[in-house]
């Protein structure tokens, strides 16, 4: 059984491509104008919002309304950015841990920004193919952590796909080079985009590809480049024609454009030539720039990427000669620098065949196909980035899933009380390499129930278990009554499954054509419930009917399973209907038993 | 090796990992230690590469990305499986996890060992510790930090050399414990060589954790 298309998406720092398999090889679908990036840009005008290269054009013409690199801000706080919101023209505020772009009267949070990103990508792709696209693989950089993988996840949500699988972009990468190449042994790859950092390390053997080691930074990339060289230019239209351009947001918007541009130039050229037009009648600045020059500038910036690769080297218990081939992948390897150190530390010169800008959707389509039962030969066995702990007494952080460990990744723990009837214990979800619970990655906060019981004697088993996406899930059993237990957990900086609804329903305000698609979320999302809920009722009441009862219940149930996964929102309710019928009994069942256990311990007088 | 019903068509299982009859995945039994679960006998010398030929077998089988377009229960069985696969896979994959785990399986208990220092050793490791101590406090460019530098620097190359010798007797206790198993007759005789390694294995395991820590605390001091 082969299901609905699946799409690979790349959603960039600075531009997304959206890719899928055609007859097993990977393409990349490009817009009306024939370009296969999207800039990641998105403006609100007086015509409504705006994607891609149009709102690219907003960036100089209303640099307040104009949202950029929104990739930096995905499951941040607004305290996390704090050292950089002088470089961004926009207004950001925070709401519940998330931050917020103030675009004319409203706010949007980072997933919803993104969603309009993706949402471009998606009607590109349904443009191309003809038919409807709902489902998708989105690419994340290998080394962000649960939050900004969970706001990603609610980005395609929001822009109404359904994100089958979340994976890592050197890991992506790995996949396209493996199906062109059918290369064997160990690589290196080797990715530095427009404003993230990612080593991986993989084994490639007969079609698995096992990720050993990851590393990397989320802050570092080429928009950091950008801002080295327009500082150098912002410094001397001060010091030459007096002028403080940060007073004039689209000018400064002007100046990091013709810095990249700069940049990129000086990847094919030894020597060009920076033009800026200033405000005021000032008149123009020019500067002239050599490659040597942009290269001593942003060295310390290469060199921070060396780090990470000795430490994924090391997690690999590997040193450099033992890499067989390194691969190249973002915009920002075209830097002739960034070759020459990365060859230098690996000692071989690294692939560039497949481009970089794109290799990272072509892989994601190759995942795409693996999951739709397409391609069966290969499989990906990625890694957690980020050591997963909870804090223990003294605000220490206790490793409960050590980083690079394969995943899906379990973990169970055991927990009890101090005080005689206590029926709380805290667990604070940590992420990071720190030893002191405060300097790692605060994810969640939960309250596991206890019964009230002498101290020590509740055990409570607790399940975290890191699934294929790199993305928590946590579950409580009462080891002595067996009783498993929901456990809500708060995200220390993401958006409820509340707010991801309304967002869904908002976004759907913004586009007239998207009825059916919202029919099919909200028939998911009920189905989804009625599927959690009938689960339950199995657990708590399964001993209270008949075996073939049962049965017939679980059908309707995997009945359910499938047609949630289908695209026909009338299959759906329609499956609802069925397996409603079919647990009839148990409903019932379970509603005598809790009016017997409610009238137990009463006397009859009371009861009548 | 799966339990001994289908969860979906509740015929007998006798297949391993999937029902013969519905080919639905199966949950790895609880119970079933790692050993057990990559084919492999209780031994403590495994070949590595066998050992990752059944890790990517068993992966294609269990690999949640297999499972998109099956039932909700068989994907939340194949995410089990495949966390299970992978723990057991690193567990059994590094020798020292491998002897710890095995340990636990057949003594019990082993995250309660504590680490303690090797008795013969234990006057000489407060000394080094003074020492430790004394080189923290004193002035780097001193010729009182020089001659306690060069002191560590002996102090660490004899502890250097122990973990050697604790890695030498940790082989030859797996070697032992293997043969003693490969026979497999139960005797008294058997029982009570089969605890001798037990304990032996245990406690160098536990001044092995010791040891490395201390190195590691000395490495770290005076580089």
């Amino acid at each position: 059984m082969t299901m609905a298309r699946i799409v690979g998406i790349d959603l960039g720092t600075t531009n997304s491509l959206v890719a899928y398999m055609d007859k097993g090889t990977p393409r990349v679908i490009a817009g009306r104008n024939e370009r296969n990036m999207v800039p990641s840009v998105v403006a609100m005008t007086d015509n409504g919002l705006i994607v891609g290269d149009p709102a690219k054009e907003h960036l100089t013409r209303n640099p307040a309304r104009t949202v950029y690199s929104v990739k930096r801000f995905m499951g941040k706080s607004l305290e996390d950015v704090q050292g950089e919101l002088t470089y961004f023209p926009y207004t950001l505020t925070e709401q519940g841990g998330v931050i917020r772009f103030k675009l004319g009267e409203k706010t949007y949070s980072p997933p919803q920004i993104s969603a309009m990103i993706l949402k471009e990508l998606k009607h590109r792709a349904e443009t191309h193919l003809g038919e409807s696209i709902t489902k998708a693989v989105i690419t994340v950089p290998a080394y962000f952590n649960d939050s900004q993988r969970q706001a990603t996840k609610d980005a395609g949500m929001i822009a109404g796909l359904e994100v089958l699988r979340i994976i890592n972009e050197p890991t992506a990468a790995s996949l396209a080079y493996g199906l062109q190449q059918k290369t064997q042994g160990t690589i290196a790859v080797y990715d530095l985009g427009g404003g993230t950092f990612d080593i991986s390390i993989l084994k490639l053997k007969n079609g698995i590809f096992e990720v050993l080691a990851t590393n990397g930074d989320t802050h570092l990339g080429g928009d950091d480049f950008d801002r080295l060289i327009a500082d150098l230019f912002l410094e001397e239209i001060r010091e030459r024609h007096g002028l403080d351009l940060h007073a004039y947001p689209d000018h400064m918007q002007a100046v990091r454009l013709e810095a990249e541009r700069t940049k990129i130039r000086l990847s094919d050229v030894l020597k060009t030539t920076a033009t800026l037009d200033l405000p005021d009648g000032k008149g123009r600045f020019t500067r002239e720039l050599t490659r040597d020059q942009i290269e001593s500038m942003t060295m310390g910036l290469i060199e921070r990427t060396l780090a990470p690769c000795r430490k994924a080297l090391k997690d690999a218990e590997l040193t450099p000669d033992r890499i067989d081939e390194v691969v190249l992948v973002g915009g920002s390897t075209r830097m002739p620098l960034v070759r020459q150190r990365v060859q230098e530390l690996f000692g071989k010169i690294p692939h560039c065949e497949l481009n970089p800008d794109e290799v990272v959707a072509l892989g994601a389509a190759v995942q795409a196909d693996i999951l739709s039962g397409g391609t069966t030969d290969m499989l990906l066995l990625d890694v957690t980035p980020l050591s997963l702990g909870i804090e223990t007494m003294g605000g220490v952080m206790s490793s409960v899933i050590r980083r690079n460990t394969t995943i899906p990744a379990g973990a169970k723990e055991m927990f009890t009380t101090y005080v005689d009837g206590q029926t709380g214990v805290d667990i604070h979800i940590l992420q990071g390499e720190r030893e002191l619970a405060k300097d790692n990655r605060s994810l969640a906060r939960f309250r596991l129930k206890v019964p009230p019981l002498p101290a020590g004697v509740p055990r409570i088993e607790v399940t975290f278990l890191i699934d294929a996406n790199g993305i928590l899930n946590v579950l409580a059993k009462d080891m002595r009554t067996g009783q498993s237990q929901s456990i809500e957990v708060k995200p220390s900086y993401g958006l409820s499954d509340s707010e991801v609804e309304q967002m869904i329903e908002d976004s759907f305000k913004f586009a007239a054509d998207d009825v059916s698609a919202r029919k099919l979320i909200e028939a998911r999302l009920d189905a989804g419930a009625m599927i959690t809920t009938t689960e339950k009722s199995l657990l708590d009441g399964g001993h209270l009917i008949a075996s073939d009862n049962i049965a017939t219940t679980r059908t309707a149930l995997a009945a359910l399973a499938t047609a949630k996964d289908g695209t026909d929102p009338r299959a759906i309710r329609a499956r609802m209907a069925d397996l409603e019928q079919a647990a009839k009994p148990l409903t019932v069942a379970l509603l005598n038993d809790s009016l017997t256990k409610g009238l137990q311990g009463k006397k009859v007088s009371e009861v009548t | 090796m799966a339990r001994s019903m289908c969860w979906h068509c509740q015929s007998e299982m006798a297949g391993e990992y999937f029902c013969e009859r519905c080919v639905k995945v199966q949950p790895v039994s609880k119970d079933l230690d790692y050993f057990t679960c990559m084919g492999f006998p209780r031994r403590l010398t495994i070949d590595p590469r066998q050992l990752e030929t059944k890790f990517y077998e068993l992966s294609r089988a269990f690999h949640p990305d297999f499972f998109q377009n099956k039932s909700a229960e068989e994907q939340t069985i194949s995410l089990g499986n495949s966390a299970m696969l992978n723990t057991a896979y690193r567990t059994l994959r590094d020798p020292i996890q491998r002897a710890e785990y095995l340990l636990d399986l057949e003594a019990g208990a082993v995250k309660d060992i504590r680490t303690s220092p090797p008795a013969d050793l234990f006057e000489e490791i407060l000394k080094l510790q003074d020492t430790l101590d004394e080189y923290r406090a004193a002035d780097r460019a001193s010729s009182t930090a020089t001659t306690l530098c060069a002191k560590l620097q002996a102090e660490r190359t004899t502890l250097e050399r122990r973990q050697q010798d604790m890695e030498t007797a940790l082989q030859q206790l797996f070697t032992q414990w293997d043969a003693l198993q490969d026979r497999g007759e139960v005797t008294d005789q058997t029982r009570a060589e089969r605890d001798r390694i037990l304990k032996q294995m245990r406690g160098i395991l536990s001044n092995r954790t010791y040891v490395k820590n201390i190195v590691n605390d000395l490495v770290a001091t005076i580089s």
